[in-house]
């Protein structure tokens, strides 16, 4: 069996023409009315990644159960669902970040672009499919050097600051950062608020020019102004590339989510537009947590 | 404030007392500290104001001049200073230096073998061993070297043409800087590779898992996250170890061949079979001699410059440290 | 770009219709087979040195230890060393051994009480601020001085005539040698790891129980003596252990303050335990360093007995630590 070792630059599959948004908007259902939904429809959407029949256990522990999820890009996917009910552990399945347990089993698929990610070496794997975590881990090294880090150990050379500078600006303003750092691209990144730290943990995470972006309930540590504007920049990247967000605030998902997955004690309960899972659930457990009665 | 309880009713400790009582042992061992600074300076300046920065240079024969300054004792007035340790103050540069360098290096790659690549149950057992290599009396390494190694070094790495071509300068015995730079190197990585490995495993699991996340391989990971974050770790190991090395007496009094020859890089690859005397070992060896009052400034001038040796190493550490923290390396 | 475009496309079609057996073979584990040069040439040196440590590591302890159990004999733990021609008729090095346990004892009988000390007062008192960083600087400056250094103070402080009564004086000379010169010195060695250890220790409890203890009254001398203390026992133990360590490993301070001999010089005319105290002798590293073959007693196979009897004095104190290690956790502590 053939192995992608290919060194990189990062192959890219050319993307075909979008289909046309697939999720018709629902009425806002009764318990949301509060919560504004700050998105407008996705304007496309392109399936990225295939998760199928993907079970997951800890040394004999069932962690996941059984999944099955298609992830977009031009739209964002909310995994929710109370604490321990399997979300963060899928979400590290998709860049094969389980495996850095020993005692971690996955069964069933996960496809980029339609090849199984265990045939895709990892650290390719992992540039294209970057992960942000739950508690901000900027290196210990200046704001510069945590964006260019993933850029200089890419390179076979060592990339002088001069040539690094373009992208590492570019991925900064992705990230709504760069107007706030840019006079002192030199300072110690953990002397960043938390919610400047998230962002450029996000801003490090795009200088890798990932196709997915998996957010591991990126604003749970961070204050509500800080929420709102990671928030609103999750929103801006969905066209650019796939996100995946894990958080166990329904109104976060309801505010940005187009899709949203319920997960419960490991079982994908329920999968749909957001409006419609939000609005309407299907199952009666989704019910129950979207109207607070449990988690 | 201090007697505001009758002492039936206060504590029959009073804080204050209590407080005062400690601070005067904290002042006391501040005092010890700094009676030995002066202690050294003091015993040391009659050696150093006769020879002045000549002290430090090279000249004539370091034992010609110890055997002088012993003679000289018997006079009963007139001394003789005259010191030139440039061959000591050599030897100690070149035996610490190669076996901080060697070391740091080696213990380096195994703290991270250690913590990062070796399989588990080969960790858990390195563990207690690499503590119990450090803490080995360094005299038990004195010994190994100078049954095992000395002999092994004159009988079968040195060849005869080589005892011949320096045969009226120096007799290569065995006993030579290679020996010395070895066991000093087998001395003192084991407590760098503790310190280092005690960092790496400091370092915060996220900035780890944050670069593995962003595809990085694991081997660039431990190094530029890993070894990086702790650098703190590192150079204190690296102060410590340097510290032991440059203090260490018997052991290379044991085997470093304790002539007090300057070994000439300019010699070729013969010069590490050549014997030397570092610093500290000549102490030891003469330290019968401490009762003679010129010879007992000789010997603490020498102490005097492996103090401040030390300390200066222990304030590079601390600086390099500080610089290290600015971007919060643990 | 091309190539690597059909083979990745290729490479799905195949992993579509043969779908991998999830996580087993076959599938692209990471490896250092992707990886650049430089970092597989560096994995090889790790590799590498990890496993020469290793051998090193087990050619020493097998080396000594084979020579310790060779050359050993329970006769020799119970005679002193005697002047004699050869191995069989010079005796043991009983002297030495117990000279080991008094420096040991009399060292950490100093050490230990002013280490704590010294800790309690930097973690629980520490003012003014200044003398904290002082004391701090202190603590970290005597952890780095060479101990013939120590040594060599030693000679000068305890042949003062105002320090008679600790060594051996003649006609008003004091000769400064004995086993509480020795001691006292060493006790400096240790001083440094046990205010660590205790620092740690003390640092780890937090705030909330001290508040605790105030609360009901107590004052912080109490609450030292009371509660702190008592909950960093493992730590005041392991840094007493450490010290141990050093002290019995010291080799300088005793060359210089202990007296070139190989047996005691008890000081006639002082009554029993000070005797000895007052007097010289010698310890197990000094026996090995002068029964090296670079010694004046030149006798290596009982430099090797000797070294084998230091050897399972440091093995059982590791072995210490490591039961206090495992015993504290196990108990558990306050965690925040």
């Amino acid at each position: 069996m053939e192995l992608l070792r290919t060194p990189p630059p990062i192959r890219r599959l050319p993307l075909p023409d979008p289909e046309p948004a697939t999720e018709v908007m629902a009425p806002a259902g009764a318990g949301f009315s509060a919560a504004r939904r700050s998105i407008g429809a996705p304007q496309f959407s392109i399936r990225r990644m295939e998760v199928d029949g993907v079970s997951i256990s800890y040394g004999g522990k069932r962690a996941v159960r059984d999944v099955s999820l298609p992830i977009r890009q031009g739209e964002v996917l909310a995994l929710i669902g109370p604490s321990g009910c399997g979300k963060t552990t899928l979400l590290r399945s998709l860049n094969r970040l389980t495996e850095l347990t020993a005692t971690a089993r996955l069964e069933g698929s996960i496809r980029l672009d339609d090849v199984d990610v265990t045939l895709i070496e990892p650290t390719l794997l992992r540039r294209r499919v970057t992960m942000v975590f739950q508690q901000p881990n900027p290196f210990p090294m200046s704001v510069f050097d945590n964006v260019a880090y993933v850029l200089r150990e890419q390179g076979s050379r060592r990339a002088r600051r001069r040539t690094l500078e373009p992208a590492v600006h570019s991925a900064l303003q992705r990230a709504g950062l760069f107007d706030e750092v840019k006079d002192n691209l030199r300072h110690p990144a953990l002397k960043l608020s938390g919610g400047q730290q998230q962002r450029l943990c996000i801003a490090r995470a795009l200088a890798a020019e990932p196709e997915v972006l998996l957010l591991d309930e990126p604003c749970s540590a961070l204050d509500p102004q800080s929420t709102q504007v990671i928030e609103d920049l999750i929103v801006k990247l969905r066209d650019d590339v796939a996100v995946v967000i894990v958080t166990h605030n329904l109104q976060q998902a309801y505010r940005i989510a187009d899709h949203v997955a319920f997960m419960y004690l490991g079982d994908l309960v329920e999968y749909g537009g957001a409006t419609a899972l939000f609005g309407s659930p299907r199952e009666q457990r989704t019910r129950e947590y979207v109207s607070g009665a449990f988690g | 404030m201090e007697d505001q309880y009758s002492p039936e009713y206060g504590p029959s400790w009073p804080d204050r007392r209590v407080e005062r009582l400690l601070g005067a042992l904290v002042v006391f061992v501040v005092g010890l500290l700094l009676a030995l600074i002066a202690v050294v300076i003091v015993r040391a300046w009659p050696s150093f104001a006769h020879n002045g920065p000549a002290w430090f240079g090279p000249g004539g024969s370091v034992e010609d001049q110890l055997n002088a300054i012993s003679l000289s004792a018997a006079t009963g007035s007139h001394y003789i200073y005259t010191f030139h340790a440039w061959p000591l103050i050599w030897s100690t540069i070149l035996i610490t230096g190669g076996a901080v360098l060697l070391a740091l290096f080696a213990a380096l790659f195994v703290s991270v073998f250690i913590v990062e690549f070796a399989p588990g149950w080969l960790a858990n057992v390195l563990q207690p061993v690499v503590r119990f290599l450090a803490s080995v009396p360094s005299v038990i390494y004195g010994l190994i070297g100078v049954v095992v190694l000395v002999p092994f070094i004159g009988n079968h790495l040195v060849s005869e043409e080589q005892k011949a071509s320096v045969a009226g300068v120096i007799s290569l015995t065995g006993y030579s800087l290679l020996a010395a730079v070895t066991v000093l190197t087998v001395m003192i990585a084991p407590l760098m590779v503790s310190i280092f490995s005690d960092g790496l495993r400091a370092v915060k699991p996220g900035w780890l898992e944050g670069s593995l996340a962003l595809g990085v391989n694991r081997w660039r990971t431990v190094w530029k996250i890993g070894v990086r974050s702790a650098r703190p770790a590192i150079v204190a190991g690296t102060v410590l170890a340097l510290a032991r090395a440059i203090g260490e007496a018997v052991m290379l009094a044991m085997i470093s061949g304790s002539v007090a020859f300057a070994p000439n890089p300019a010699d070729g690859l013969i010069f590490i079979y050549e014997p030397s005397r570092p610093l500290a070992p000549t102490i030891v060896k003469n330290i019968d001699q401490l009762s003679s009052p010129p010879f007992n400034a000789t010997l603490f001038s020498i102490a005097a410059v492996l103090l401040f040796a030390a300390a200066t190493a222990s304030l590079a550490g601390h600086l390099a440290r500080r610089a290290m923290r600015k971007y919060g390396a643990a | 770009m091309e190539a690597s475009i059909s083979t990745a496309v290729a490479a799905g079609h195949s992993g579509a219709a043969a779908p991998p057996p999830p996580g087993k073979h076959g599938a692209a584990v990471e490896g250092s087979a992707t990886w650049r040069l430089g970092d597989r040439i560096g994995l090889a040196i790790c590799w590498g040195l990890g496993l020469l440590f290793c051998a090193i590591a087990v050619a020493v302890a097998l080396y000594l230890f084979v020579q310790g159990i060779t050359y050993l004999k329970p006769a020799m733990l119970t005679t002193p060393a005697a002047s004699g021609f050869s191995q069989s008729e010079s005796g043991g090095f009983s002297d030495a051994l117990i000279g080991t346990l008094m420096v040991a004892t009399l060292g950490i009988v100093l050490a230990l009480p002013v280490g704590i000390a010294i800790a309690v007062w930097l973690v629980e008192y520490g003012r003014p601020a200044a003398l904290a960083r002082v004391a701090e600087s202190t603590i970290e400056a005597i952890a780095g001085i060479p101990s013939i250094v120590l040594a060599l103070f030693g000679t000068v402080i305890f042949s003062s005539s105002a320090l008679a009564f600790l060594s051996r004086s003649n006609e008003g000379v004091v000769f400064g040698k004995s086993f509480f010169a020795a001691g006292a010195m060493l006790s400096l060695v240790a001083l440094p790891l046990i205010v660590a250890s205790v620092r740690e220790g003390l640092n780890s409890i937090p705030r909330h129980v001290r508040e605790a203890s105030y609360a009901v009254g107590k004052t912080k001398a109490a609450t030292t003596r009371r509660i702190l203390l008592p909950a960093c026992r493992p730590q005041v133990a392991t840094g007493a252990v450490l010290g141990l360590g050093r002290i019995i490993g010291d080799t300088a301070i005793i060359v210089v303050l202990l007296g070139a001999t190989q047996n005691f010089g008890p000081v006639e005319g002082a009554p029993f335990p000070l005797d000895y105290l007052r007097g010289v002798g010698t310890t197990l590293t000094n026996f090995v360093y002068e029964a090296s073959p670079t010694g004046n007693l030149n006798q290596p196979q009982k430099a090797y007995a000797a070294a084998f009897v230091l050897l399972i004095m440091i093995l059982i104190l590791n072995a210490i630590v490591d039961l206090i290690h495992r015993r504290s956790r196990k108990v558990g502590t306050w965690s925040s």
